[in-house]
């Protein structure tokens, strides 16, 4: 049995489709990312499958129960992460954790080792006993993952779990999730839309674009798929040197970037030794060269036409109003 | 049974929260210490003699706690927007516990704040010369619970409506003031012409400072109605409002 798996699930927001006919599945134990810009209605999916939307038609099963006709056992099975904060920051961190488990009826003969473990697993330990007031923004992160634990759910949902971190509490967060992995029966569902934190940490990432999937793959086949790599070097005699590539027709494109050539091309592992003996046949000193395979940017790029950046700059005013909508 | 378990968690987070905010406690007491000792003794000085057998200040005292009551009851009702603002009503919302629990356990947390604080300024009466003793008290405590209800319920349902505290304002202009002046809590209600008596009469708050008095100043004071009357007046109104109240709160996604 799939840990998720959705049926045509669709969501309206007056005229606007949200989420159109979204067909995913999720196996047991793997990290599953939803990337794409915001707006893109990552949230919406998320919201529909913790039960919090009702979707305008279609359903999906989150560890076999139907989210629209069974959402308390769903509930119960689920542990949530929002996107925006939602710990109460007059209370300490472990009355927080004590009370998401008396919500979630968890027995109380369990309650005390499960918290201090999850305390744990986030490094919260030492702090728990302080009001999360006085916490940083990266602690509030690492509790509400914590408390999304507590009551030891089937599946985690993490709504952009490293939104507004800096750089060291965003490894931290991936760390904890990795070891989570490790020590638990679990499986993660998590948006985002850093393409670096899709590629580090899921297993399958489906890019999602204007409320619908536009592919959805391992990180490494979506980027294999795309196919192209890119040989950089710099040369004594760049125009030359473009002149004698073009000449074998060993590339797709060749072209000057600067003081650089590019050479973009198919298998260019096996193909950057014939590379650097143009160079030397026709008597040109290379000063540097490199080679890159794509990155998940690229494969946004490719599927989407835009770049991630750009695309959440232009959507974020429609992605502020569902998000309004849901709340 | 684990609903119960979610409504307490809910309530003891409200009187958590409640107990922690010291500011407003020295505040709880003070501004009911201004209206006793400065309105009382002023108002009180000037109308000698008129009302038999008690003094001014002995008289609107009731009608202080009720407006503590009142006033804590709408305000920490209305609280539940920060709770909507700050992200953490989301997390109760999606918890596997039914609204009417999580409506319930809000509900009773802010009856029992408001409670606090009405015992807090009962406490103060030694200082006007009441009295206090401890079967007031337990006679006091449920009548000071059927109060709050209503007025929780009233909070709670404006709040479903509002989206942020600015027009707290308004509502402190256009329901709790009114419903303060307009309860007996500073003047008798008997002798009034009866265009007002009509709205005083129709007003919850008039049977639950009546209720307070009977209690608090036992013989001394004759009563408009009965505390029959009073009890029956408020239960109506706790369960109206309670309908009201988890329907207007179901409303919100």
């Amino acid at each position: 049995m799939n840990a998720i798996e959705t049926m045509d699930l669709t969501k309206k927001f007056g005229n606007l489709m949200a989420v159109d006919s979204v067909n995913i599945q999720v196996e047991r134990g793997e990290i599953f990312g939803l990337l794409g810009p915001n707006g893109a209605g990552k949230s919406t999916i998320i919201s529909m499958l913790c039960t919090i939307l009702k979707p305008t038609s279609g359903t999906a099963l989150v560890n076999g129960y139907d989210i629209v006709r069974q959402a308390s056992l769903v509930r119960k099975s689920i542990g949530i992460v929002f996107q925006d904060p939602s710990v109460d920051d007059r209370l300490t961190g472990r009355e927080n954790l004590e009370m998401h488990a008396d919500l979630y009826g968890v027995p109380k003969s369990e309650m005390r080792s499960q918290i201090d473990k999850m305390l744990e697993l986030v490094e919260l330990s030492d702090r728990c006993n302080e009001f999360v007031r006085n916490y940083s923004s990266g602690m509030r992160r690492r509790l509400e993952i914590a408390r999304g634990l507590v009551h030891t759910p089937k599946v985690l949902f993490l709504d952009e779990p490293t939104i507004g971190l800096d750089p060291q509490s965003r490894e931290h967060i991936w760390s904890y999730i990795r070891e989570l992995l490790k020590i638990e029966d679990i499986t993660i569902i998590l948006t985002t839309h850093y393409m670096e934190e899709a590629d580090k940490l899921c297993k399958r990432v489906a890019i999602v674009d204007h409320g619908s999937i536009v592919a959805m793959d391992k990180p490494d086949s979506l980027k294999e798929k795309l196919g192209v790599e890119t040989i950089t070097v710099k040369t004594q005699n760049n125009n030359l040197y473009v002149e004698k590539i073009k000449e074998t027709h060993i590339a797709k494109s060749v072209a000057i970037a600067g003081d650089e050539v590019k050479i973009t091309l198919l298998n260019a592992h096996t193909i950057l030794p014939l590379v650097v003996d143009i160079a030397s046949r026709n008597g040109i000193k290379i000063e540097s060269i490199y080679l890159q395979e794509p990155q998940l940017d690229d494969v946004f790029l490719h599927y989407t036409g835009k770049a991630l950046r750009e695309g959440s700059k232009e959507l974020s005013g429609m992605g502020a109003i569902i998000r309004r909508q849901i709340k | 049974m684990s609903e119960l378990r979610g409504i307490y968690t809910l309530w003891r987070r409200e009187v958590k929260r409640f107990s922690r905010e010291r500011t407003r406690f020295v505040s709880s007491f003070v501004q009911p210490l201004l209206w006793l000792i400065i309105f009382g003794t002023g108002l009180g000085s000037s109308l000698h003699g008129s009302m038999v057998g008690l003094n001014y200040q002995e008289f609107i005292f009731p009608g202080i706690i009720g407006q503590t009551l009142l006033f804590t009851s709408m305000f920490m009702g209305i609280s539940v927007i920060w709770d909507r603002q700050f992200g953490f009503l989301k997390e109760i919302l999606v918890a596997p516990i039914s609204r009417i629990s999580i409506f319930s356990g809000k509900m009773l947390g802010v009856s029992t704040d408001s409670m606090i604080q009405g015992l807090i300024v009962l406490m103060l009466g030694f200082l006007i010369g009441v009295h206090v003793t401890l079967s007031m008290v337990i006679a006091v405590l449920p009548l000071m619970l059927l109060i709050t209800l209503g007025m929780v319920c009233i909070g709670l349902t404006l709040a479903s409506f509002m989206s942020s505290l600015e027009s707290y304002g308004t509502i402190m202009t256009f329901v709790n003031l009114p419903m303060f002046l307009l309860s007996g809590a500073l003047f008798p209600v008997n002798s009034l012409p009866s265009w007002l008596k009509w709205v005083v009469y129709f007003n919850p708050l008039t049977y639950g400072v009546d209720a307070l008095r009977a209690v608090i100043l036992s013989g001394a004071y004759m009563s408009p109605f009965s505390i029959q009357v009073d009890v029956l007046y408020l239960l109506i109104f706790d369960a109206v409002m309670i309908l009201v109240g988890s329907y207007a709160f179901s409303l919100r996604k």
